[in-house]
């Protein structure tokens, strides 16, 4: 059996294979568990009492550790603040890859099947534009502009590659966000699409012989990542 | 191996009521808490103690659909499946046992109880059979990922659980694909609810 730590875990195959950290998502996650339980123990005068004091400090220091995992993501500050940032940078990515699959279409590398893919994935991040966009707006907030795009299609393996890139990219972002996400309703958006890149980005790669699920966790990407990434694809804008 | 259709599942209910009762067990310390420290002292208590409690709940439905999922790409192993489905479920298995354990160990670091495995039961005879059970569990599996996350009270579960619904997706993905199916059916995933996630798997679990 593989160990998902040599395979660069998740944040549960972290907390699976290391104590250090499996203690600090129980001060994370457990805390008002914990706090809950100090009390009730001293209430009970047990033996393994704990004193009111040192439950607040566990639920002290797990508010802490809980605001690190969800704070805003320094490189989304061009966006705006909270929610309506997570979604316009979402926003980006899918004009992106929208855009990407039109121009591939256009440029006629494609053939047969990875033809049919990019169609359908097409439109579905044609989709979730719309929908992120009705989103925003509904939200108070404004939708950013479509960035200009630049692509090169080589040949048809170039360009199912780059695709592949561009899900697992795109997939790996909504993962990075979607413990900051406060509302409710950008959240279960934020997840329904989510899941989609992953299916675009298992089916180009099972597509070129490559595995689908390279490991049992994924990883979240940060959105200084992602942009950086998607960097040498948009046409610099005179600002 | 045959199929039955079960009215009830009480392994999975068990699951339920396991959940429950620690719940109302944990609701009583910290109302135990509040009488002692006085009821505005247990308020916030109480809250944390349930959405705790609920997101153990979360982790243990999960569990169980890893249970369901690994034993299902077990049970395949016994299947004549073409090479290339060979090995993709030894591989999507050896993932769905690492969920297993990564929920165990956390549930278990919650100072939850893990849920036991239910005994389950595959009406599988040929790679047909094989791909359309896959895709019908790796589908439930995301959306019921996608359902529960929203509820999750801990932004580190949550994002755990993330890392783990993606690597469905992926799995529903390329597995619809090889079924000769559309890898995303729809621009949104759908997400179900606990009660139709159980709907859809009652089926397989064994009841005697």
């Amino acid at each position: 059996m593989t160990d998902p730590t040599t395979d660069r875990p998740g944040a549960v195959a972290a907390l699976r294979s290391d104590p250090a950290s499996r203690k600090r998502f129980l001060r994370m996650g457990g805390a008002g568990l914990a706090g809950a339980l100090a009390l009730t123990l001293s209430a009970c005068g047990s033996e393994e009492e704990k004193s009111p004091a040192e439950g607040t400090d566990v639920a002290a220091a797990a508010a802490g550790v809980s605001a690190e995992v969800s704070k805003a993501d320094p490189a989304l500050r061009r966006f705006g603040e909270g929610d309506l940032a997570i979604a316009n940078y979402a926003l980006t990515l899918e004009f992106v890859e929208t855009a990407f699959y039109e121009k591939a279409l256009d440029s006629g590398v494609l053939t047969g099947s990875a033809q049919e893919l990019f169609k359908r994935f097409g439109e579905q991040e044609r989709t979730h534009v719309e929908a992120l966009t009705k989103l925003i707006r509904s939200s108070g907030g404004t939708p950013v502009e479509p960035p200009k795009t630049k692509f090169t299609f080589d040949d048809s393996a170039a360009t199912l590659d780059l695709a592949a890139t561009f899900e697992d990219l795109g997939a790996n972002a909504y993962l990075g966000q979607a413990a900051k996400i406060q509302s409710p309703e950008i959240l279960a958006t934020a997840l329904s699409i989510h899941s989609v890149e992953a299916r675009h980005a298992a089916a180009l790669l099972g597509i070129t012989g490559k595995p689908a699920a390279p490991r049992a966790f994924a990883e979240p990407a940060d959105a200084g990542t992602v942009l950086a990434a998607v960097q040498p694809y948009l046409v610099a804008q005179e600002s | 191996m045959t199929t039955r259709i079960p009215t009830d599942a009480p392994a999975l209910h068990a699951v339920e009521v396991g959940g429950m009762t620690r719940s109302s067990f944990i609701l009583r310390g910290a109302l135990a808490a509040g009488a002692l420290f006085g009821a505005s002292a247990a308020t916030p208590l109480v809250s944390r103690a349930l959405a705790q409690a609920g997101d153990i709940e979360v982790l243990n439905f999960a569990l169980t659909l890893e249970y369901l999922e690994a034993d299902f790409y077990t049970a395949a192993r016994e299947l004549p499946l073409r090479e290339e489905l060979a090995a993709l479920a030894a591989e999507f298995g050896e993932h769905e046992r690492q969920h297993v354990d990564a929920l165990t160990a956390t549930i278990t670091g919650l100072e939850g109880e893990p849920a036991k495995r239910p005994p389950f039961e595959f009406a599988l005879q040929s790679e047909a059979d094989f791909l359309r059970l896959a895709v019908m569990l790796e589908d439930t599996g995301v959306a019921a990922y996608n359902g529960a996350a929203p509820r999750l009270e801990s932004k580190a579960v949550l994002a755990a659980a993330g890392g783990i619904v993606q690597v469905e997706a992926r799995h529903a993905g390329e597995i619809r694909r090889l079924a000769g199916k559309d890898p995303a059916p729809a621009a949104f995933d759908r997400a179900l609810s606990t009660q139709e996630v159980q709907a859809a798997i009652e089926p397989l679990i064994r009841t005697s």
